[in-house]
């Protein structure tokens, strides 16, 4: 081992039934070194933090740790502590109720007798110490969210930690106290402590960390210093695509070519919701396919749910075909003409235990009201005819649909709002977790339903499949729309560098 | 409401279809009680025609105790269901939602004077304010439930520990006596009918929440809202609506129980009407093979579930088993359900069951 790495893991294997999370993962951390672990939502981050911390038990593969001469083993989050490594999380896992002092040091002293002035002292020491503005008797309730990030952190500390994991510590922070923290993680890396960074802000990134570790699909991409992986570089290394062999790929379908083809179909100005956006400008026309681009979580879904209504809209004006309309919940949306395909399938999307039929109808059914349902002869017809034309693969109309596969699953949702015959579709990651058949049957039936004339906006985590079916882009960062890019600027590089951005200028917190 | 044209079809038939299906549940355990009787006492099924005392030819036996005295379950069976399946939860107040019903329509019946010659009101209006009192009720519970996101239980144990004394309350806890006449035919006989009336006024609530279920989506929308209420809400639902509708409907089935109940004696004991007869509704949704986390359902099979807890107890009865003895034997059955329906023991049958399928044909192969 070298002098001043403090960690060191080798070959990391992690599987759950039906996913490897972790192949092969290797992870360096030096002494002294803020370091940050990146990629997408899925890549194998929160595993391998869990893995370092005994979480989860590792499957294969060696850690060492500074001070130790063999590979040590973690099996529990009480070894990992023992060992030096300690976590805070992005949600405070302190006692609220209880003075920072308590905070500090619960169920870290000995026997029944506690001196309390003897470890009120100790906490106030390191307090100052480290520069937080807090009192050991304060009440930890009383302080900030970044002060209470800071007093989990000085437990950590205090805990003779060599190894700090920070996950995600920065999310429910403003501007000021990010600054805050950041002071505390130099002063810390003075002090000769090694701390893993996790943040999805990639500003935060470069204002902060020295060395990068990029992972993709559970695999390791590469370990960078900073100086040497430009930010381009970086969201390409976590997209997975080499800046050089993008192919630029143009939409091939049939274009809507009718009488109305230009006019818009739904117009939003400053629309903004309760799901922590900012606000934004949108429109779609007759017949166009466009979509919303950008890294997981820089707010993709939130914009087309606030569209259709499924978070609390709490500002902005919508348009449908030139008309003011109001949207404040699903239904108003669905009356409008709109349809929406959400993002997590499993949560909101199937009835699991209803069957296929009764899924299929289910939206055409709350469109006709209470009174007038769909009789069962008439479901019948419908659900027949919408699995034979999105060749759903099932046992019978009356399977529940839990008992169908993620593919086919997501076409029943799908045959569900084409039911209802909206102007406008918004499909969230349809293709996401499904088999390649059937991504590219929807994608087809996209281009398809386009040519027809019906407005689509269409979201995917995987850009070639946005870049083969939009014929305009808008792209998001940090919950933000940034940009906006169509024609000839559709091409992989454009959308990363404008995902990426310059400077930091135009990106908040 | 399949279950009532089921139960006179033959035998053969109704195993054959009922084989696997939900209803199975309770009418394995009606069986089970059937075969007990007729082995033990082949006498338990006579029905024989008596005269009562007011001088009507009347049917007597068991059977028709049954049927009688299991329709106020039935009944309220209807309400807890939905309830069920909406909002993942029970309403334990509903026996003391009987009791505020009924006094509200003995209010109305008596006035301010309980012991009057004639009632002062006609009985539909009685009726209709008791209605309208246990719908109140069920609205309050409904509005704590889906609005406020209280666990059922605990927002129902509300009324369930007040709701007796509100009931008192009403009648300023004196105990009205309705003047005899055609108020006690809902809880008796009415004359030249030898079928206790209860039975009819089960059926009457059968057929009108069949037609319901037919002709309103009530029936799609609890389920999708029991069993994915994010989902629901995005394909338009309005989950709380649905939810609270659930408990309304609950106060209009607790309204005609609280009807039979103080039509029997003509008058009401705050303390003791429609004693625990929340524990025998669930019950009944849960023998019924409903999920008591909700989402899909069936109520048919709740009502079928309360007549065999009504069957049941009656048979305890006939054994001369002491009333305040019959819940140890209601919490015999309460386990076998529990454990029966518990996920370690369904994985076991499923397995036993593979295994029977298989075996066979190994020895065709050995």
């Amino acid at each position: 081992m070298k002098e001043n790495i403090v960690l060191e893991m080798k070959n990391i294997h992690k599987g759950f039934p039906g996913v490897k999370a972790l192949q092969g993962v290797e992870f360096t951390l030096r002494e002294g070194e803020i370091h940050a672990l990146m990629g997408e939502n899925g890549a194998g981050k929160s595993t391998l933090i869990k893995v370092l911390t005994g979480v989860y038990e590792k499957d294969e593969g060696d850690i060492f740790l500074k001070g130790y001469d063999k590979a040590v083993s973690i099996r529990s989050p009480q070894d990992a502590q023992r060992v030096g490594i300690s976590t805070v999380y992005q949600e405070i896992t302190l006692c609220p109720n209880l003075s920072v002092a308590e905070n500090m040091y619960i169920g870290r002293t000995a026997g029944m007798g506690q001196n309390w002035k003897k470890i009120n002292a100790d906490a106030d020491k390191l307090l100052r110490s480290l520069d937080i503005p807090a009192s050991a008797t304060q009440q930890l309730a009383s302080c900030s969210i970044a002060v209470q990030q800071m007093v989990a952190i000085a437990r950590a500390v205090d805990m003779d930690c060599k190894v700090l994991i920070l996950d995600e510590p920065t999310s429910s922070l403003d501007e000021q106290e990010v600054e805050k923290l950041f002071g505390l993680m130099r002063n810390l890396k003075e002090k000769g402590v090694g701390i893993i960074f996790v943040t999805h802000f990639l500003d935060q990134v470069y204002e902060v960390c020295d060395r990068i570790t990029v992972l993709r699909d559970g695999k390791l991409v590469g370990a960078y210093d900073i100086k040497d992986l430009p930010r381009v570089q970086l969201v390409a290394k976590m997209l997975g695509k080499e800046l050089d062999d993008m192919s630029d790929i143009k939409s091939e379908g049939a274009v809507y070519s009718g009488e109305d083809a230009g006019t818009a179909v739904l117009e939003a100005e400053g629309l903004v919701s309760d799901a922590g956006i900012k606000p934004f400008d949108f429109y779609i026309n007759k017949g166009e396919v466009n979509g919303f681009t950008g890294l997981l979580g820089s707010g993709r879904s939130e914009c087309v749910r606030a569209i259709f209504g499924a978070d609390r809209v709490v500002g902005g004006k919508v348009k449908m075909h030139g008309k003011d309309v109001k949207i404040s919940k699903p239904i108003q949306a669905m009356k409008h003409g709109i349809a929406y395909l959400p993002e997590d399938r499993k949560l909101d999307g199937i009835v699991g235990d209803l069957s296929v039929r009764d899924n299929i109808i289910l939206a055409l059914q709350t469109l006709k009201g209470f009174f007038r349902p769909i009789s069962k002869a008439q479901a019948y017809k419908y659900a027949d005819e919408y699995i034979k034309l999105l060749d759903v693969k099932t046992a019978s109309a009356d399977t529940p649909i839990k008992s169908l596969s993620g593919g086919n699953q997501q076409k029943v949702i799908l045959a569900r709002w084409l039911l209802t015959h909206p102007d406008y579709l918004i499909l969230d990651e349809p293709t996401r977790g499904i088999d390649v058949g059937t991504k590219v049957d929807i994608q087809k039936l996209v281009l398809k339903l386009a040519g027809e004339g019906m407005s689509i906006t269409f979201i995917s985590s995987e850009t070639d499949e946005m870049l083969r079916t939009c014929s305009r882009l808008v792209v998001m960062r940090d919950r933000k729309v940034v940009g906006e890019l169509s024609g000839e600027q559709l091409t992989q590089n454009m959308i990363m560098n404008t995902i990426a951005g310059g400077n930091r200028d135009n990106a908040e917190n | 409401m399949q279950k009532i044209e089921k139960k006179k079809a033959s035998p053969m038939e109704v195993m054959k279809k009922i084989l696997g299906r939900q209803i199975f549940i309770p009418i394995a355990a009606l069986l089970l009680l059937v075969l007990f009787n007729l082995i033990v006492d082949p006498s338990f099924f006579a029905v024989v025609m008596k005269t009562n005392s007011a001088g009507n030819p009347v049917l007597t036996g068991n059977l028709i105790t049954i049927l009688d005295n299991g329709s106020e379950l039935a009944i309220l069976a209807i309400g807890m269901t939905l309830v069920t399946a909406a909002a993942g939860g029970q309403d334990i107040s509903v026996g003391a939602g009987i009791a505020i019903s009924g006094s509200v329509m003995l209010r109305v019946l008596c006035g301010t004077n309980p012991k009057p010659e004639a009632i002062q009101a006609p009985i539909i209006v009685a009726f209709l304010v008791g209605c309208l009192a246990a719908m109140l009720c069920g609205a309050f519970n409904g509005a704590l439930v889906a609005y406020f996101k209280i666990q059922p239980m605990v927002a129902t144990l509300i009324l369930y520990t007040a709701g007796r004394s509100i009931a008192a309350w009403v009648n300023h806890n004196q105990l009205p006596i309705v003047p005899p006449g055609s108020f006690s035919y809902f809880g008796g006989v009415i004359p030249g009918i030898p079928i206790p009336t209860p039975f009819f006024i089960a059926i009457g609530c059968m057929i009108l929440i069949a037609l319901v279920l037919k002709f309103t989506t009530l029936g799609l929308y609890t389920q999708s809202v029991g069993i994915n209420e994010s989902s629901s809400r995005l394909n338009g639902l309005n989950p709380i609506l649905i939810k609270f509708l659930a408990f309304v409907i609950l106060g209009i089935c607790v309204a005609v129980a609280g009807l039979i109940k103080v039509s029997r004696f003509s008058t009401i004991n705050y303390s003791v009407i429609a004693k625990d007869i929340e524990m025998d509704a669930i019950l009944a949704v849960a023998l019924g093979g409903n999920a008591l986390s909700g989402g899909k359902f069936n109520i048919a099979a709740s009502i079928l579930g309360a007549y065999v807890i009504q069957f049941l107890t009656t048979t305890l009865y006939k054994f001369n088993v002491r009333s305040d003895a019959l819940p140890a034997y209601k919490a015999v059955v309460v386990i076998v359900l529990v454990v029966a329906s518990a996920p370690r023991v369904r994985e076991y049958l499923n397995g036993l069951k593979k295994k029977m399928i298989q075996n066979p044909s190994r020895k065709e192969v050995g």
